[in-house]
């Protein structure tokens, strides 16, 4: 194949499969896979891009039959409220069961994203009650939607990824991948997180949302939204619980976000493109990595590394 | 426009820009794997392939800059290779510990570089990272030359059957640009891959650290005339249009039947292109129909080719499972039971010959032993080397035995359905990769005989169900008391019995065998298979052998069918058995004068969930026997 540029349509004959195709038919691979060789698998549901994607792919792998599998949402109270909207809608469209968990406990002690320093927040909402709903429902098998380009601990990580009883990873002892064979056996209590996306970048996932037409929760468009600057920060007052701080108040901006999560701790980017193309024209030029928006990643060195050994995906 | 922006500057690198806006160019992919011992530079390669295609963002930019000024070894300038070494506990001790991928792309291509170490593990990583690459780069350090390593990349980049081969020879500044140092290498290269029988090597000198001929030419280097690296990487051929070029291939992952009105077999076509109205052939069934539709989510496809992940109808109803291969009729693949393959052994714990594996290849999974290697390679030298096991990274070629019949082709020609790889059975670990070479020929020639009485008929007549009672234990543990009594009180009941006993067995069935581990777990092979037989004649078989490993204890209840093996733990402490010493074994193993002794000098493994455990501190054998023949005619 010559570099020169081909046309669309002749990408998606036969004799050219393009690189989206390609990623496209390894997500399905590993789908169906995981579908035949383990015993309760589950999709976890963040209700982003990515997990959108792989919902699309799902989809696709199954089809006519739908996914043969529950969505699991871990509900850390302080999303966006379009996300708990497309979620339901998404779920309802697709005819999946949808599981949602969330840390009562947690949350009626106080826990918060204002005043509970951001790790242990991150890890009492969304990393133990993601192993506690795993364990409840004796799931042995999570798809994740994470991505190796994503950050550095994430370039070494198995496809298969075995977390022992704890659900922690351990870097130094992953079994070799060798060409699409995936040993999906464990021992009992041993668990698999599985991310079809792995081979994934962001550049990926926004041409197949393209390509594909996949369903997208509203915030990645650009909208006027009420604004708060805080530091490098751009956070949108998505409810009336929002924490101003002194001299703070709600400004109507552009914009829209690359990544989601807790409104609270999730950035948001001035823009205008309201459509794929203005985002992907956009995202050509971007100088700035996509986790730059999120608090989470950037409070501890290596953090990301420490989390997935305390068993975040 | 930001776009065109950015399509200037890959231009002024490399490739020629997307012309026009729209529509969006087609990009093919490329997954490539770089190999070199620990100075080669090769993490500052794919440093500065990330840095110079603008995958880097400001912020990473701004990291990297200040991980160059903490842990770099370049002064003040940027240390690329900190991009790559990804987890802190191996920054800290500045070796690369696993394979690690990374995604870099320009208008014409995405690529998927497998970044492997240089360091011991070498073996296992590379072979990870080579076993899905299109395309392999081996750094050689302009300084060195040809060093050992190289030869031993080279070897199992061959051995994985990668064919576009790239020799980066690095730090050409370092020699000043000589034409002749280059030169030199190259020859010596050739030299070697013409000897291994490898394809034709593409030669680039470069400098990745000055970014030399990586994505842009080098003024430095006037007489090299060749493409950069990159441009190199975008426009050479991938294998995705050779598999395109062979017969029909789909391994059946998943049968998908959402109704009774359908029936779709969903797989990654490995080869070749299907259309509705191809005639196809079932293996192993051997049945020959039609393709009716390809299904997906889209509507149905004219046509699909290898790499589509894709669900497609039969014309007609025929056993079609998991492991099922679909396959163009007039080029179906072969089936057999025994082969020769290539091993590559990743695991801690060596090969055990003999043993039972799970291998796995394409979508089926059976049970497979490995004979005694024929050789083991010398992966510097290619020497063939005598072997009777194989350690962790090591390569052997050996003779493989499946428990029944796989569709298969050579390595050579399918990476799909020749690949594959060896579980073990307890610990589940991956242990081994292979590839296979081709059938034995005895094993296409031993068919079974379909017998006309079955097994049932023969158990009926003796109005009994067979089964094996498989006792477990340490040596005087009270085995052979206990089912010597069980088949005594089965006799006076009117069941047809058969005790086979651990001595008397090595008068004769197994006199050629000692007590070596390898010979232990062929001991337990063959009784497995008397008792199998005897079963199948419908006898109910006890069996009273020490048998420490679980897992040739698992062999033996995978020949059998469900429920028929009941695995009896005779649980004796060892102090209680070596008391009795029945046999002054225990005393002859403790004076030394009797080797690999179960329990003194050689493991005991006792069951994890045995179906009958007998305490022999608290019941005794009389009680232990009628315990097992009421739990087995109870269950009658």
């Amino acid at each position: 194949m010559t570099p020169q540029a081909m046309p669309r349509v002749a990408a998606r004959t036969p004799d050219h499969l393009d690189h989206l195709d390609r990623l496209e038919a390894e997500a399905i691979h590993i789908l169906r896979e995981v579908v035949a060789e383990t015993e309760k698998p589950v999709m976890l549901y963040s209700v982003g891009k990515d997990s959108a994607v792989m919902l699309h792919l799902a989809q696709k792998a199954f089809y006519p039959a739908p996914p043969p599998f529950p969505l699991l949402h871990i509900a850390s109270g302080w999303d966006f409220a379009a996300m708990l909207a497309h979620r339901d809608r998404m779920a309802a469209a697709t005819g999946m069961e949808l599981l949602v968990h969330h840390n009562d406990a947690a949350a009626a002690q106080g826990v918060n994203p204002f005043d509970t320093p951001t790790p242990v927040y991150t890890r009492l909402m969304l990393t133990e009650t993601l192993t506690a709903a795993l364990d409840q429902h004796g799931f042995d098998a999570a798809f994740g939607g994470a991505r190796r380009d994503e950050e550095k601990a994430r370039a070494k990580e198995r496809v298969f990824s075995f977390r022992g009883a704890n659900h922690a990873w351990d870097p130094r002892n992953q079994r070799p991948e060798l060409w699409n064979l995936y040993n999906a056996r464990k021992r009992r209590g041993e668990t698999i997180r599985v991310f079809p996306l792995s081979n994934w970048t962001e550049q990926d996932v926004w041409a197949y949302i393209a390509r594909e037409n996949v369903p997208l929760v509203p915030l990645y468009f650009a909208a006027e939204r009420p604004t708060v600057r805080r530091g490098d920060m751009l956070l949108v007052v998505d409810d009336d619980r929002f924490r101003f701080r002194p001299g703070e108040r709600a400004e109507p901006r552009w914009v829209r976000f690359r990544t989601l999560g807790c409104y609270p701790l999730t950035g948001a980017i001035e823009s205008r493109a309201m459509t794929l193309p203005e985002i992907l024209a956009e995202m050509r030029a971007s100088r700035v990595s996509e986790r730059a928006g999120r608090a989470v990643d950037h409070d501890e060195a290596a953090s990301m590394e420490k989390k997935k050994q305390e068993g975040y995906f | 426009m930001a776009r065109g922006e950015a399509a200037r500057d890959h231009a002024a690198l490399a490739a020629p820009p997307a012309v026009g806006a729209e529509p969006r160019p087609a990009k093919s992919l490329l997954r490539f794997l770089t190999c070199g011992s620990v100075d080669d530079g090769k993490s500052t390669l794919i440093g500065r392939l990330l840095h110079d295609t603008r995958m880097l963002t400001d912020d990473q930019r701004a990291a990297l800059e200040a991980d160059s000024r903490r842990h770099g070894t370049q002064g003040a300038d940027i240390d690329f290779a900190l991009l790559v070494d990804g987890l802190s506990a191996e920054r800290e001790q500045g070796i690369t510990i696993d394979v690690a991928y990374r995604y870099f792309e320009t208008p014409a291509r995405k690529f998927i570089v497998a970044d492997t170490p240089g360091h011991e593990q070498y073996t296992r990583n590379m072979v990870t990272g080579a076993s899905t690459a299109d395309l392999a780069i081996l750094l050689v350090d302009a300084r060195k030359g040809l060093l050992t390593q190289t030869r031993r990349h080279a070897c199992l980049v061959n051995l994985l059957g990668i064919r576009n081969i790239v020799l980066a020879v690095n730090k050409m500044d370092l020699v000043g640009h000589d034409e002749g140092v280059f030169a030199a290498i190259v020859a010596e290269f050739r030299a070697f891959a013409g000897r291994i029988g490898m394809s034709e090597p593409v030669a680039i000198p470069l400098s990745a650290l000055r970014g030399e001929n990586v994505t842009a030419p080098a003024p430095a280097m006037p007489w090299y005339r060749g493409p950069t690296l990159l441009a190199h990487l975008e426009t050479v051929e991938v294998d995705a249009a050779r598999a395109q070029a062979r017969p029909f291939r789909l391994p059946v992952q998943w049968v998908n039947r959402p109704s009774q009105a359908f029936r779709g077999f969903a797989g990654l076509i490995a080869s070749g292109t299907v259309r509705p109205g191809d005639e196809v052939r079932v293996l192993p069934a051997g049945r020959t129909t039609r393709v009716a539709r390809i299904v997906t989510m889209d509507g149905d496809l004219a046509a699909a080719v290898a790499g589509q992940s894709v669900t497609l109808t039969l014309a007609d109803e025929i056993d079609c499972a998991r492991g099922s291969v679909i396959a163009a009729a007039d080029a179906p693949p072969q089936m057999a039971d025994q082969f020769e393959a290539t091993i590559v052994w990743m695991d801690a714990a060596p090969l055990h010959v003999g043993r039972g594996y799970w291998l796995k290849l394409g979508t089926e999974t059976v049970s497979a032993s490995v004979a005694a290697p024929k050789y083991a390679i010398n992966v510097n030298t290619l020497e063939h080397l005598a072997a009777k096991t194989l350690e962790m990274n090591a390569i052997g070629v050996a003779e493989i035995r499946c428990d029944r019949a796989i569709v298969f082709e050579p390595y050579a020609e399918s990476r799909t359905l020749g690949g594959f790889i060896l579980i073990d059975k307890l610990t589940n670990a991956t242990v081994a990769a292979g590839m296979l070479h081709f059938a034995l020929r005895r094993s296409q020639n031993v068919h079974w005989q379909a017998l006309e009485v079955s097994r049932e008929a023969r158990a009926a007549l003796k109005n009994q169900k067979p089964a094996v009672l498989w006792f477990t234990g340490l040596s005087g543990a009270g085995k052979s008391t206990i089912a010597n009594l069980v088949e005594k009180r089965l006799h006076r009941m009117n069941r047809h019995t058969f005790l086979l006993d651990g001595d008397n067995v090595r008068h004769g069935l197994c006199r050629d065998l000692g007590f070596t581990e390898a010979d232990r777990i062929e001991n337990i092979r063959r009784v497995g298979e008397v008792a199998r037989l005897m079963a199948d004649a419908g006898l109910i078989v006890i069996t009273a052998f020490i048998s420490p490993f679980r897992a040739e204890r698992e062999m033996v209840r995978r020949m059998l069918p469900e429920g028929e093996f009941v695995e009896i733990f005779v649980d004796t402490p060892l102090e209680v058995a070596e008391a009795r010493d029945v046999k002054g074994l225990y005393a002859k193993a403790r004076a030394g004068r009797l080797a690999n002794f179960t329990g003194i000098d050689s493991p005991y493994e006792p069951p994890e969930a045995p179906e009958i455990r007998i305490d022999t501190t608290a019941v005794s054998p009389e009680e232990a026997a009628r315990h097992i023949v009421d739990r087995l005619l109870g269950e009658d």
